[in-house]
């Protein structure tokens, strides 16, 4: 028991140690100061030349939006064509099929969005070509697309006023040759000399000690698993993600994933202060994160510890903790931190299944998720804490009666109706569709589709509500965790949810770009007395507060509903 | 617009050349020098395969150590959790019944002595892996089954049990499968 938890505190050290570092290094790459990595040049500068870009071309904040919004449009189209006509194309070594429209549907939109959700199983579900050159390249891209426009919003607050904000393609190809490929090298090999396979081999057939024939899935899935983390990605070259031995093959492989789908949230916390010269503001950030990060672990730690209480009932005494859908290598202890991880920042992978978590465990992912802040995905989790943060200098400012400045910025009418419109989508997503589904549940059971919604639950009652709660949640805040109990490979919820992805996706990337450019554009306003100051403890604790109450409010109702009932039935 | 649109189709086939042409293949290539050249290692027994050293196999005969209970009973080609929620009442009446079946299986067991994890489903349903606990509550069958002296039996699981990674990190656990091989090889 405590060298499990030795091991958490190890990985959220180790990670500190490389993520710390790691800030300060993107907040050089993308000022285009020295670093160490400028011998990497020569090659960013032949893709530039190969793709027809010139990065002396300084773009606005709409120029940025709608080169990313084009690339991405793009790899929705080409990711598209690949999935319904994979078995026609080669590398498919074991034969998997097309994929039926709504299904290719779902899926690359969750890929393109970095969300990786899937209601496909890695081993049946796709082939090899698909796993590289669509999957694979979007784990990359995506990470890269969110990287990208954080450091947009990142320009617009470097200098006094400006509409000048860099180019986006560099900022992109940056992302992937200094941080995203280096790193992912490193990761790969560190997993292929643990056990992971790396090559492409097709399945495998033997026959066990005890004399059963058994069919072994294998295939290049170092590469994927590396990025698929490093990107906070999430989505499993395996059905069962890294709760799979070749995923996740020992515990230091542990916790290099662990720390791997951390760094990048945290560094680019830390990158945002040294970019903008504020490291104050970046720090006081942090601190907030990780507080609500721990807020959330803490908890959820010693409900997986005091395992199930049903089953304590039996008279098993669960001395390591709750096991169900975990692994025995892993432990429950790091799987309650992963899940802690993997829906604060919107991986999404897991070492162990959330369906079968207890209840209160659910309730802190479902959490996590909907915050979507403390840390949060690749880029897009600073993004996502900016408009928190607006928000908390609207009412700071509305309680002093002074005209809300941010970072020497006036904050007006039309910055605080997007970043109004952003913190109102989630909830309206996320709530609306789950309503919906549950409409469809209890009304139309017997709707002709692959799987008729009266057999999508796994579990019943309460439970039940909380994997359609779960699904809405996770397509929202892109993670792609699931509760995976849910048949979701049916018209409605391939639908339903990639739609859901995709606004959770874009607008609240529009959203904060839109709102940085703006305020970039507009008159300096030097520091004097009366400026409400965000880099202080006061702040952040008020920021702290808007985050609590807007996402109380929000879902409160919803959670009772689910995780809450159900443990209540529990411990009765 | 029309200019995005070129550079984005140009950017993307060149990236994909990157991506996934030569950063795979560069990987699987340093994996032909990993075990088992990078395609999973292999545990071979009078030189046929008999599994993969990190995939769990179905063990459900007495003379071998059993491993988990597995919601896909170990198929390495459809890895996946029970995904059943602790509250499930048709859930946990399996569970009962598996605690039935480890009892009736290893005589004079005492419920309080079976570890949680031989009695629920592991996350991938490929777990390779049981506590020291769930091998020890094993061992009076394995050596009844095999007419062993207990302590012969409790030594081999003791030479197959991994320590925490470096001595202080994470759980110690026993491979079965590399197990139940070192009795069938004694």
């Amino acid at each position: 028991m405590n060298t499990e938890l030795f091991g958490i505190i190890a990985t959220f050290l180790l990670t500190l140690l490389i993520a710390i570092p790691l800030g300060k290094y993107l907040a050089k790459v993308f000022a285009g100061e020295k670093v160490w990595t400028d011998f990497l040049k020569p090659i960013e500068s032949g893709i530039y030349k190969l793709s027809g870009i010139n990065i002396k071309e300084q773009m606005n904040w709409r120029q940025h939006l709608k080169a990313l919004l084009t690339i991405n449009l793009l790899w929705l189209v080409y990711g598209f064509l690949v999935l319904i006509y994979q078995s026609k194309l080669p590398f498919n070594p074991d034969g998997n099929p097309d994929m039926t429209p709504d299904l290719a549907f779902n899926t690359i939109i969750s890929f393109v969005a970095n969300c990786n959700l899937q209601h496909y199983s890695g081993e049946s579900g796709v082939s090899y070509l698909t796993q590289q050159f669509v999957l694979m390249f979007l784990q990359f891209v995506s990470a890269a697309t969110g990287i990208a426009a954080a450091v947009v919003f990142f320009k617009a607050f470097r200098d006094k006023t400006t509409v000048q904000l860099g180019n986006f393609w560099e900022f992109f190809v940056r992302s992937i040759t200094r941080l995203l490929l280096p790193l992912s090298i490193v990761i790969a090999l560190i997993l292929t000399f643990n056990g992971t396979p790396a090559s492409y081999e097709g399945k495998d057939q033997f026959v066990s000690l005890q004399g059963d024939t058994v069919n072994v899935s294998r295939g290049p899935a170092a590469q994927f698993i590396a990025i698929k983390h490093l990107g906070t990605n999430g989505g499993g070259y395996f059905g069962a993600n890294s709760a799979h031995p070749f995923e996740n093959p020992n515990y230091l492989t542990n916790m290099v994933e662990m720390a791997a789908q951390t760094i990048i949230p945290l560094a680019m916390v830390i990158a945002f202060g040294c970019f903008i010269r504020r490291r104050k503001l970046a720090w006081t950030i942090f601190g907030i994160m990780t507080i609500g990060f721990f807020m959330l672990l803490i908890p959820s730690l010693t409900s997986e510890l005091g395992g199930n209480p049903a089953i304590a009932n039996m008279g098993i005494s669960q001395s390591t903790g709750a096991m169900e859908g975990k692994e025995v290598r892993l432990g429950p202890a790091a799987t309650a931190y992963w899940s802690t991880l993997t829906t604060v920042i919107s991986t999404g992978s897991v070492n162990g299944m959330h369906d079968s978590t207890m209840p209160l465990t659910g309730l802190w992912q479902l959490l996590g998720m909907m915050i979507n802040a403390f840390y949060g995905g690749c880029g897009v989790g600073i993004l996502n804490y900016f408009i928190y943060l607006i928000i908390a200098v609207f009412i700071s400012g509305l309680m002093v009666g002074r005209t809300p400045e941010f970072l020497g910025h006036k904050v007006e009418a039309r910055e605080i109706k997007i970043a109004a419109l952003v913190t109102l989508l989630s909830p309206f997503l996320i709530l609306a569709g789950t309503a919906l589904a549950s409409y469809i549940f209890t009304n139309h059971g017997d709707a002709a589709w692959a799987v008729q919604p009266k057999n999508w639950l796994n579990n019943a009652g309460f439970h039940g509500f909380s994997e359609m709660l779960y699904e809405m949640t996770s397509s929202n805040a892109n993670n792609g965790s699931g509760f995976e109990g849910l048949g979701d490979n049916n018209v409605f919820w391939n639908i339903s949810t990639g739609i859901v992805i995709f606004l959770g996706r874009f607008l609240p990337i529009i959203g904060p770009v839109a709102i940085a450019g703006l305020l970039g554009a507009k008159k300096f306003i030097p520091e004097s007395a009366g400026t409400l100051k965000t880099d202080t403890k006061t702040f952040a604790l008020m920021t702290f507060a808007v985050i609590l109450v807007l996402n109380a409010l929000s879902y409160f109702p919803a959670l009772a509903l689910g995780p809450l009932a159900e443990y209540f039935t529990l411990i009765k | 617009m029309k200019k995005y649109i070129i550079q984005s189709i140009r950017l993307t086939l060149v990236l994909i050349i990157l991506l996934c042409v030569i950063y795979p293949l560069s990987i699987a290539l340093a994996g032909k020098l990993a075990k088992g050249n990078g395609g999973g290692e292999k545990i071979t027994q009078n030189g046929k395969t008999v599994g993969y050293a990190l995939l769990g196999q179905s063990f459900t005969k007495p003379q071998y150590f059993w491993g988990r209970p597995s919601a896909v009973g170990y198929n390495a080609a459809g890895s996946a959790g029970s995904n059943k929620g602790p509250s499930n009442p048709d859930y946990l009446k399996e569970v009962q019944s598996r605690i039935d079946t480890l009892i009736k299986y290893n005589p004079g067991l005492k419920k309080a002595d079976i570890p949680a994890e031989m009695v629920t489903a592991s996350g991938s349903g490929l777990d390779p892996n049981i506590s020291e606990q769930g091998a020890a509550i094993q061992i009076a069958r394995v050596a009844s089954a095999r007419h062993l002296n207990p302590q012969k039996v409790k030594e081999l699981v003791a030479l197959n049990t991994l320590k925490p990674f470096m001595g202080v990190f994470g759980p110690s656990s026993v491979n079965v499968l590399k197990l139940n091989l070192a009795l069938d090889n004694l």
